[in-house]
Parts: structure tokens; sequence; C-alpha cells
């Protein structure tokens, strides 16, 4: 049946954004009401085109050169999209109402809205999309708005750094996206997944050919999903607003990778060496950032950390060719993460936007249904019998067990530091006496903060059952394995939380300091090094040119050319290191044209 | 419908005459008043052009110098159409930038005639005339109104361009006393079986490659290109960036790429590395930039090496598949006309920068966020049009020159791709440093967009979002044309 339904989804953000854009962006009330009414329609569309199977929208032609080739902008309806769209929407809608509380005072609350409504119509549009163009038009396009949010306080230097990080890594990882869906365009000659589907043979014939277009789209899951060797940008984008890491750092846009990833499933399963890459890959984050997460001393960082982390069991599933046990996790974790960051921003208000979890202390008292919401989503972070996570958890470790025991210990480890960080983070924030002015003065959020808490906390309770398990948990579990995966998950998450517990109660301040995890790996210094002398020797062979060539016209004959030779030579030592890594790319390039074309 | 294209060429030669001889001082009215006059004669223009027929339209065809085959033979084809019609977009752009008299007037309007004449014209010799005749008032407009070592600048501007014409026109007389035509159209249906033989031939080759490299600019011919938009007034470089660095790619499709494809083949890894060189070179160097408007001249580099990426590509290797070269030259074609679009709108962006602070390096401001949001706001959707954000127009064009020369040549792809990479650090540095962090004390009285400048800024902003989210309508004028050009040349 045809229906205009998933345009009307898609396009009402979008005509927020430009209403706030161009006419009431002096009204900064009604801008937010517009923004609010319009993720609700969205909301209420997706509903509805849930409700109904087999749905289709009329398609356009967006660049239409006949015969040859056309490029359509058109959506795809199937079980997976509708179930994104409402999860999409849902916990869109939740956080906008939020934000009306946590966004009240703000100077810049028009720009702020309309950016999350642009968000929104981008985020939808990966949702909805039919083919590999149109995907990546809107995976930019949520990338710009990420930037947008995460600098919206963008007098502070700190939250330009941000943006500007977060939109370089993701360009990084986009790179090898845009080669990777021009190689399978050009191979396959169509981009729309539903004609490559049927013509993947011609893939599948060069199985070289085949996995490096499978790593280079991956790379752009990397990049948005924020997994090793990308992640630095998604704990630096916590600058952001509260309800955008909720939303865009969380629950939604970082998931987009996961999502893109299964949705070409057909191609990536094809080839078995770019699933166990992916796996891996998953799997580094996932211990990478849960070992960080231990060690930090800001609440919404070590959110962050948290969030890579379990992208990173979502990869593992993905890497382990289950989509299913991807998209349960996925929706499960939107959940309680989406929870847990709104808790965040409702004490990070309350305390005037402290973040330091060191200055907090005994808020349970002060802000009891924050903390009793919270509780909910640690429960369902750490895997906690019957809340959502430990189902969606355990179908992956499931997973490892039974296809790649290496991953399942490191998984089970990782599982063992959730819990420890996780109640690391509640027991010093919400227990013990408040160790701040700020903290002693704290007082419960507004109805409109506490509200979509509560939600979330029933969502992210009973995420995992029935109505929204149905449709993932096709996974088959094997008869002995089904005991011995949730036994050794409950030790671990035990021993984690009781060690925590054991260790933080009644502390004032971090009783062991791990400088390599406080340093996050040394990763991000190596990488600001990295770009920092690449600026300098840009500008220095630049200034060399500029001296050397105006000298050469001024300072004629055999003097101005042994300057220039002595300069030449020196900046070759000046600058070694450098132009070797500049090489060494070139090289990667030439080996796979060579390795793949000839 | 006969004489429409030579109005077109006359009326801004009339408009210069009467910005001259009008007593007024004030001469920029004028100019704009004939710049209407042209802008509707070019929309009748498109109304008027078939787009689904092949070959010239329009075409006029008078005997000139009949003695050396020279004709008055104009017409067009959906590239001089996209062309003429970029004039006269970025033509009244450039005119409502700043303040200007009237000599600046009479020589902007010289050169727009010889802009519409160099996209029309369809005889070398016609051609020439124009492509030359664009050269004399670009030079005084950088002598005389230029900023600071503005002698040095438009010498080496007029020397290279100049030596570069003369290299190209040593090569057609070589090519017409072998043929005996200077007509476009059958000038291309011979270079298939080689125009020339021998070294004569490369000699020929290399003097229009030369001519036509200088002026686009291909690295390493680029060294003029710096220090001459910097150093002319702004809406001097709006129109040599925004048009005059075009004749030089339109030369190449019209003149190099039919004349020559044998010898094009041969070179052709040469020729792509110097298209990658441009790409990567060019957007480091503006990486290392910190005077604003040299570090757009360079991105212009970077960006028109984009599209000689993609016409090295279509006449590259043996093996083409028509629809990778179709989707390379409509996107050479795309990139001509948003190229132009943006950069000028970014020059203009600095220019306005420029006025209100009277210096343009890019620490010389900080904060402006909070001080002029809209002017902020407009000038990121220029940015980010540079930088090829989907939904804006820089898109298309990069992303379909992508799409064909990946499939035809692919390391050489891969490593042009780093310039797009370089170039969102270029413009994410440059945004942050104008307008994040606290605001600069010396930033602190600036006014935000006037009048004049809402009324320019806005409908190129819509036409950059109109292009980047729906294509098909400038598609629609390439289209025929692409088709026709690819079979040519497979």
């Amino acid at each position: 049946m045809k229906s205009a339904l998933p345009w009307y989804a898609l396009l009402l953000p979008l005509v927020s954004a430009g209403a706030i854009t161009l006419f009431t962006h002096r009204l900064k009330t009604l801008s937010s009401l517009i923004s609010v009414a319009a993720v609700l329609g969205s909301f209420l569309c997706s509903c509805l085109i849930f409700g109904q199977k087999g749905l289709s929208a009329p398609e356009l032609k967006w660049i239409d050169f006949g015969t040859v080739f056309t490029v359509p902008f058109g959506f795809v309806l199937d079980d997976l999209s509708r179930m994104m769209l409402v999860l999409v929407s849902g916990i869109g809608a939740l956080i906008h109402i939020y934000s009306l509380g946590y966004m009240r005072d703000d100077e810049g609350k028009s720009r702020y809205f309309a950016a999350l409504s642009l968000f929104m119509f981008a985020m939808l549009g990966i949702v909805l999309a039919n083919n590999f163009v149109m995907l990546f038009i809107f995976w930019e396009l949520v990338a710009f708005t990420s930037y947008v949010l995460i600098g919206h306080w963008f007098e502070r230097d700190a939250a330009a750094d941000a943006a500007n990080k977060a939109f370089f890594t993701n360009r990084i990882g986009d790179f090898g996206f845009m080669l990777g869906i021009l190689l399978v365009w050009m191979s396959t000659g169509s981009v729309v997944f539903a004609d490559i589907a049927p013509r993947l043979s011609i893939l599948t014939s060069h199985p070289a050919f085949l996995t490096i277009a499978a790593l280079l789209i991956f790379c752009g899951a990397v990049g948005k999903s924020a997994q090793f060797p990308l992640h630095v940008w998604l704990p630096d984008a916590m600058e952001g607003p509260t309800p955008i890491s909720a939303l865009i750092h969380a629950a939604t846009m970082v998931a987009a990778g996961v999502y893109m990833l299964v949705r070409v499933g057909f191609i990536i399963q094809a080839s078995p060496s770019a699933l166990l890459v992916i796996a891996w890959i998953g799997t580094i984050s996932a211990l990478l950032a849960a070992l960080i997460a231990t060690q930090q001393n800001d609440i919404k960082r070590i959110l962050a950390y948290s969030t890579i982390s379990q992208l990173g069991y979502m990869m593992i599933a993905v890497g382990l060719a289950s989509n299913e046990a991807a998209m349960f996790h996925l929706f499960t974790h939107a959940f309680f993460k989406a929870l847990l960051f709104l808790g965040a921003g409702s004490i990070i208000i309350m305390l005037h936007h402290e973040q330091n979890i060191w200055k907090m202390g005994g808020l349970a008292r002060h802000l009891p249904i924050t903390f009793l919401t919270f509780v909910v989503g640690a429960l369902a972070l750490i895997g906690f019998p019957l809340f959502s996570g430990f189902f969606s958890k355990d179908t992956i470790l499931a997973l490892a067990y039974d296809h790649n025991m290496p991953i399942f210990v490191v998984a089970l480890f990782t599982a063992f530091l959730t819990a420890f960080y996780i109640l690391r983070l509640v027991v010093v924030v919400y227990f013990a006496k408040p160790r701040s002015d700020a903290a002693r003065a704290s007082d419960e959020s507004p109805l409109v903060m506490t509200g979509p808490l509560i939600v979330l906390a029933l969502l992210a309770w009973l995420g995992g059952y029935g109505f929204f398990a149905r449709h993932f948990l096709a996974i088959p579990h094997e008869k002995e394995l089904l005991l011995i995966v949730p036994v050794l998950a409950i030790t671990a998450m035990i021993l984690g939380a009781g060690l925590a517990i054991a260790l933080y109660r009644n502390r004032t301040s971090e009783p062991i300091e791990v400088d390599l995890l406080r340093r996050l790996f040394y990763i991000d210094e190596s990488y600001r090094w990295l770009i920092h002398w690449t600026q300098e020797l840009l500008a220095s062979i630049s200034a060399f040119f500029d001296r050397w060539i105006i000298d050469a016209s001024v300072v004629r004959g055999v003097s101005g050319g042994t300057w220039g030779i002595g300069a030449l030579l020196r900046l070759i030592q000046m600058g070694n290191l450098q132009a070797y890594a500049f090489l060494f790319g070139l090289g990667i390039v030439a080996l796979i044209y060579f390795a793949v074309f000839r | 419908m006969a004489g429409m294209i030579t109005a077109l060429i006359l009326i801004p030669l009339f408009g210069a005459f009467a910005v001259c001889v009008w007593p007024h001082t004030n001469a920029r009215p004028i100019a704009l008043i004939f710049n209407a006059i042209t802008a509707t004669l070019v929309f009748m223009l498109w109304r008027n052009f078939d787009a689904t027929a092949t070959g010239l339209q329009m075409v006029e065809r008078h005997v000139w110098i009949p003695a050396i085959g020279a004709e008055y033979l104009v017409g067009i084809d959906g590239l001089s159409l996209l062309l003429v019609l970029l004039t006269s977009i970025i033509i009244p752009f450039a005119f409502l930038v700043q303040r200007m008299d009237r000599g600046f007037c009479a020589l902007m309007l010289v050169t727009q005639s010889a802009l519409y004449g160099t996209f029309t014209a369809q005889n070398f010799v016609l051609w020439f005339l124009f492509y030359e005749m664009s050269l004399i008032p670009a030079f005084l407009l950088i002598k005389i109104w230029g900023g600071e070592n503005r002698d040095r600048a438009a010498t080496k501007f007029f020397l290279y361009t100049f030596l570069g014409s003369v290299a190209m026109l040593l090569s057609f007389l070589g090519i017409y006393f072998a043929k005996g035509t200077f007509d476009f159209a059958q000038l291309a249906g011979l270079g298939k079986q080689g125009l020339l033989s021998g070294n004569v031939a490369w000699l020929a080759f290399a003097g229009i490659f030369l001519g036509l490299a200088v002026k686009v600019p291909l690295f390493p011919f680029h060294t003029w290109l710096p220090d001459a938009y910097e150093t002319a007034p702004v809406g001097v470089s709006m129109v040599l960036t925004g048009v005059l660095s075009k004749m030089g790619v339109y030369g190449f499709v019209r003149l190099l790429l039919p004349l020559f494809p044998n010898e094009i083949k041969i070179l052709a890894p040469w020729l792509l590395g110097l298209a990658v060189c441009s790409i990567v070179f060019a957007s480091l160097a503006a990486w290392a930039q910190s005077d604003l408007k040299r570090m757009v001249a360079y991105l212009s580099i970077n960006h028109l090496g984009y599209c000689m990426l993609g016409l090295f590509v279509i006449t590259a290797t043996t093996v083409r598949p028509a629809v990778e070269m179709q989707a390379a030259l409509s996107g050479v074609f795309m990139q001509i006309f948003n190229h132009g679009i943006t950069a000028a709108a970014l020059f203009y962006y600095v220019g306005l920068l420029e006025q209100r602070r009277g210096l343009r390096g890019i620490n010389d401001f900080g904060g402006l966020m909070q001080r002029t949001p809209l002017l902020c706001g407009w000038m990121s959707v220029a940015m980010f049009s540079s930088l090829g954000l989907p939904g804006l127009n820089g898109f298309i064009g990069e992303f379909l020159i992508f799409k064909g020369s990946f499939a035809i040549a692919a390391s050489f792809t891969a490593v042009a791709v780093i310039g797009l990479l370089v170039t969102a650090i270029v413009f994410a540095r440059a945004m942050q440093a104008l307008f994040s962090g606290p605001l600069t004390e010396s930033c602190s009285a600036f006014p935000d967009l006037g009048r004049t400048e809402k009324v320019v800024v806005v409908p190129v902003t819509l036409l950059m979002l109109a292009i980047g989210l729906a294509p098909q309508f400038v598609f629609n004028i390439i289209n025929t044309t692409v088709i026709q050009m690819t079979r040519l040349l497979s």
C-alpha cells in the first residue's frame, strides 16, 4: 500500500528546523514548542507506520541520467527500519521534552532546537534510506548537526575544540565509507540495497575485493560509532548540552554505525575476514573504553566511555554475523544509556554544571527520582537479571561463547569492568555525605525532566521482554550454553559490583590512580602530537617556499643557490618523521591498488 | 531567436561605454542596470534552450576573414549555457561587493563581454580573441585597484597567462597549417585519427596544454594565483575564481580533450598525478595559510584540481565504461558551476570581514558568533558547501567526479580523497578561529549583515541549497551535452 506517512515522518522535523531558522529564532519559547510538536508528529507517524506491514512510499529520482544511472530518493520500510523509526522518534521526543527543562534559560535556545530538529530529520533519513547515496548524505548531515550541537556553547574554547575533533574524526571514517560505497557502486552498478543484493555474486567472486569494500564501509561505522582507533571524539563531545549527549552521543547517532552495518549486513557477511576484523575492533573498543571508564572523574565522560564499550559489544555481534543480537543490544542500550545520561543531566543542572563525581555525594536523598531511575539504568547496563541489558548482553556473550572463545573471554572481563565502573559511579555520586556546597543545596529536577526519566526507566527495565524482544530474539540458544553463559556473566557482574562497593564506600577521593588509564592510553595525546607536527611542518614548508622563491629572485647567483640547498637539506632533516608518515599512507594506498586492481 | 548571443556579448560593451560617458560619478547602478538586461537575456536563452537536442543551438554564423578560415561563429550547447549562466550570476554579485569608480566598472563590464564571447565562440580565432580580451581588463584591475604588492602580482599574472596564450596560439597555427580549419566541431571530429603526427603533435599539445594549465591553474603552474587573488580587490577575486578560472577548464573540455585524446592517453598517469598534486598540495597549503584570502585562493586550486581529475580520467585508459565517463564529466560540469558560486561567495565573505576589521588574518578575529551571528551563520553555509557537505551544492560535483574517477583510476582517486579530509580541517579550523571562543576586543563593534548584504547573501545561499537538494535542474541543462561528449571521446 502506498502511503505518504514516511514522508511526513521525515519532513516534519526539517520544516521545524527551517521555520525556526527563518522565522521564529527571536521567539525562544515558540521555537522550542515548534520543535517538540514536530518530533511528536514524527513519532505519531512512525507509530502508524509501525502498525502497518507492507507499506511503501512514493519514490523520487534525485539524480536522473536516464538510462545510464539514477539515484533514487526512496524509503525502505522493512521490520528493521520500522522498529528503528519508532525508537529514534520516540527517544527523540522524550529528549525534546526533557530539553524544555534543561535548556530553559539558555541564550541560544532557538538555535539549539533548530539543530535538534535538523538532527531528527537527518537521523530519520539514515533509518529510512533505501540506497547508499542517500544514506551517505544523511550520514554526513548527522555529523554536521552533531558538530553544531557539540559546539553549542561556542564561547567556550573546549566546546569548539570538541566540535572540531568530532567533525574531523568522523570525516576520516567517512572518507573510507565513501570509497567503500564507490567500490560497491562500481562493481554492482547500483546503490539501491534491494538491487545490490541479487547482484552480490559479482562481489563474492572476488573475495579480496569484497573484503576491502566491506572494510571500507566499516570505516564509516568506526567513525560514527566511535570505535577504536577513531573513538577519541566521543568523550570530548560531552562538551555539548547533556540532552544532546543522551540523544546523539548515546542512543541514536552513534548507534547509526551499527544500524548501517546491519542494513548492509548482506554484503559484510559475505566476507569472513571482514567479519573477523569487525568483531575484534569491537572487542578492543569494548575493553579499552571500559578500562578507561574505571578511572575517569567526570560523570559524563564515564558514561561516554561506557557508550563506546557498549557499542563495542554491538560490533562484536555484527562481527559474529548476528544482526538480531546487534539490534537487540542497540535497542536496550538506547533506553538505558539515554536514561543514564538524562539522569546525569538532572544532577548536573541541579548542581549548577558541576560534573566531577568527587564533588557530588549523598545525592540519593536530594534527588530521589533521579536516583531510582539512575539505578534502574545502571542495573540494565551491567546486565542485572531481569533488566533489559541482561537479555541483550547475554545474547551477545552466548554468541561469542559459541563462535569465538578469545572474544568471549574479553567480553566477559569487560562485563566485570562495566559493573565495576558504574557501581563506582553510583556509590560515589549517590551515597556517603555531600562533598560540596552545590551538592548539599541540590534539589529534585522539575517534572518536565523527571517525566522522561521515568518513561525511560520503565523501558530500560522492560525492554528485554516480549514485545520488544520478539522481533530480535531469533537466535537459537543451544541448551548447555544457556546455563553456563549467564552464570559466568552474573558472576563477573557480582565480582565487579562487589569490588567497586568495597573499594569506594565512604571514600572522599580516588583510592587508586592508574596513570595509563587516566591518560587514556596516550591515544589522544599522540593524535594531538601528530596533528600539531603536521601543521608545523606545513607552515615551515610554506614559509620556506615563500622565502626561497623571493630570495632566489632577489639574491641571484651562487649565494642564493647554496642558501637554498642548505635550507632544503635542513628541512629534510627537520621533517623526517612526518614525511615518513605521509609516505607510509601513500604506500598503503599503493598496496591496496596493487593487491586489488592488478 | 537569432542575434541573442551577439546581443549578449555586445550589451556589456555598451554598458562599459555608457559608464564612461555618463556624467554621473556613481557608476555602479548603471553597471547593474546593464547586468539586469543581460540577466534577462540569459534567462530567455535558457528558456529557449532545447535540453534534449544535440549539437549547437542558436547558432550565428557570418563570414569574417575567409582567407584564414576565421568565421564569426557563436552558439551554445549545455556546457556553454551553464557557463553563461554562471557568468551572469557572478558578475552582478561582484558588483555588489564594494564601492567602485567608473573605470573599475567599465573594465568589469568589458571582462563580462569577453567571458560571454569565450563561452559561446565556436571558432578558434574568435574564441582566442575573447580569451585574450578578458586578460587585459583583469590585469588592469589588479594593477590599479589592487592591494599591497599589486605591481608584482599583476605582472606575474599577466606574464604567466600571456605566455601561456602565446604558446597556445602557436600550436593552433600549426594545426591550422596542417588541417586548414579553425572550427571547433570539425577539429573535434578529426581528433581521433590524430590531428598531426610525430613531434609536431607533441609540440602542439604542449603549447595548448601549457596555455590552459596556467589558466586553470594546474599544479605546478599555479604560483601566480595566490598572489593575484590575494592582491586583487575582492570583486575582482570573485570574478577571477568564479568565472575566469573556468575558461581554462572550458578550454580543456572544448579543445584539448577532443583534439588530443591519444596524447592524453599516453601521458595519463602524469596528468592524473598533476591533478592529484593540485588537490592534495593546494589543500595542505591552504591549511598552512594565515591570511583568509590566500587560504580561499589555495582552496580554489584544490577544487579545480577535482575538475582536472575528472577530465583526465575520461580519456585516461583504454577500458572506460560509459557510465563512469558520464558520471565524471557531469561531475566536472557540476563542479565548474558550484565552485564558481561557492568560491565567489567565500571571497565575498572575506571581503565583508576585511571591510569591518581592516585586516584579514585568521587570528585577527575571534568570537564573532556573539557579535555577528547572521554573518557567521550565512558564511558557514558557504564554507560547508566548499568542504563538500551533502545537502549543499559542493558535494554533488565532487561525489560524481569521484564516482567516475574511482572506477577508472582508483589509486589516484583514493589519494585525491585526502584533499576532502584536509579541506574539512582547513574550514573547521577557520570557523573555530573566527566564530567561536571569547569575543576579541577589536571585533566588538562589528555591525552584523546590513540590508544590501542580506540582499546578496540570501539568494546565493538559496541557490547553494537548491542545487544541493535538487540538482536535477542543472543536470537537465548539461545531460545531452555530456552524453554527446562521452560518445565523442570513447
